[in-house]
């Protein structure tokens, strides 16, 4: 029995015991490697769990926990650190939430197979640690370590945060292979002049969409600075490659100490621009400078911080 | 406004910045966030103990140096500033009490941020300085601006529209 026909019958018996009377989760979406979001309030046709449910939804939550009722919602280990920032800077009512942990071995991304030059893909079957994929020119395998997303080669943890359940017939494979600060470091190693010219053609590439701002569980404002005309940074058809870099540190900036690190940013950007490793900077500075501490970074202060000129000492 | 026509314009505008040009000398501008309390009290000693600092150094008043929002830094490198510099109370001396120590840490993690999408870290200061210390705002200013200089003006940040 698939992970995803257990889980179905679980929701189900959620949903008669009256823990929930509405579910959040994924349904195919029109790919076959491809998962939308989407409520479920009559019946589960169209659910599906599988290594595909990229997707963070605890964003979503916002405007759920609007709305009447309780809702069930399936979670990953990273997206319930989404849903514990949320509930900590209160903008979701979390007693309307039946938040459900799900296994996670890290999660495959369709745009991987598609380069791995396999076309005509008409169906993708799990295969334990394999894909099997139909494709117009027959079967084909593919390892699932060759396809697995980005974001989860840098998995931080497999552990759910906040839940109310946790469901694990299985234990959820580690994927991380690589130290999510490596990529940050070698920006760092690189002369001035070359960190400008690789963010400038990153960041040029960027075509204002807002994805990476309405993806993100941290960037909740109702109003935001980028909507409004009259800020005069709103979105709007740019002269030069000058806003771009203005939007995103600004961006970056605001969820500066609050980013969970979940990579939907970097996911969801349609010009594949590496935004995670701009919020992983801010990380990384602020865990060597002020270590672990309760609040976000920029909302206390300690009498000794050190001076900005601290980090420029060191070369960084 | 159509984009070709918001590039003539730009270009036509950039085309006039030659005032930063004296005997044919790069004169950086330099763009100074005072606080009300400190810094700018400083920079008033500064003037009626007549110390020189340079006059491309143009300073706005601030309530408080933790009234700086990153925006207004980066509005200023993208209207043609070269350099940005942020003047403060001495930490524990905040007229507010605590703004000053919120801005070390906006800075830090800031200017990290600027340095490491490749803006020159020496165009960008946080300096501490007292009303009493006007031999300090003018030493400040003055060093400032001869190590912003030495770099040449600002194009990396700059926003063509605006010069």
């Amino acid at each position: 029995m698939q992970i995803g026909d257990m889980l179905s019958d679980r929701i189900k018996e959620l949903l008669t015991s009256g823990k929930a009377d509405r579910v959040f989760a994924w349904e195919t979406g029109e790919l076959v490697f491809d998962r939308s979001p989407r409520v479920f309030s009559k019946g589960l046709k169209g659910f599906v769990y599988d290594d595909f449910c990229i997707q963070n939804l605890c964003k979503y939550m916002i405007e759920e926990t609007k709305k009447d009722g309780k809702i069930l919602v399936l979670l990953k280990p990273c997206d319930t650190r989404g849903l514990e920032l949320l509930k900590k800077e209160n903008r979701i009512k979390r007693d309307k939430i039946y938040a459900l942990g799900v296994p996670c071995g890290g999660m495959a991304d369709g745009e991987k197979i598609k380069k791995l030059g396999i076309k005509g893909i008409l169906s993708v079957r799990d295969g334990g640690d394999v894909f099997v994929i139909e494709t117009a020119e027959g079967e084909k395998t593919v390892d699932k370590s060759d396809v697995t997303a980005d974001k989860c080669l840098s998995c931080q943890s497999k552990e759910h945060i906040d839940c109310d359940e946790l469901f694990m017939p299985e234990k959820s494979k580690d994927t991380a292979v690589i130290d999510r600060f490596v990529q940050v470091e070698e920006i760092e190693k690189m002369t001035e002049d070359e960190r400008f010219s690789f963010w400038r053609s990153q960041l040029s590439k960027c075509i204002r969409c807002n994805a990476c701002r309405n993806v993100c569980p941290a960037c909740s404002c109702e109003k935001c600075i980028f909507d409004n005309d009259n800020s005069g940074m709103a979105s709007k058809a740019n002269a030069d490659d000058f806003e771009e870099s203005l939007y995103h540190i600004i961006r970056s900036f605001h969820v500066c100490g609050r980013c969970v690190d979940c990579g939907e940013c970097s996911r969801v950007c349609p010009q594949n621009i590496p935004l995670h490793l701009i919020n992983r900077k801010y990380i990384k500075d602020i865990s060597m400078l002020y270590g672990s501490e309760d609040k976000p970074a920029l909302l206390t202060f300690d009498k000794n911080d050190p001076e900005p000129d601290f980090l420029s000492g060191r070369g960084i | 406004m159509p984009l070709n026509e918001k590039n003539k314009k730009a270009e036509t505008l950039s085309s006039e910045k030659t005032d930063c040009e004296e005997n044919g000398k790069f004169v950086p501008v330099i763009v100074a966030f005072c606080c009300n309390w400190c810094s700018y009290a400083g920079a008033d000693l500064a003037g009626s103990s007549r110390l020189t600092y340079p006059s491309n150094v143009k300073i706005i008043r601030v309530p408080c140096s933790c009234r700086v929002n990153p925006t207004f830094i980066l509005r200023a490198f993208g209207r043609g500033a070269d350099g940005v510099i942020l003047a403060g109370c001495h930490p524990g001396d905040c007229h507010y009490s605590t703004g000053n120590y919120y801005t070390r840490r906006r800075m830090t993690l800031l200017f990290s941020m600027l340095s490491y999408m490749g803006i020159e870290k020496e165009r960008m200061k946080l300096q501490w300085i007292s009303a009493a210390e006007g031999v300090k705002f003018a030493e400040t200013m003055n060093e400032f601006s001869k190590s912003v200089e030495k770099l040449g003006p600002c194009k990396k940040l700059g926003d063509l529209r605006c010069k």
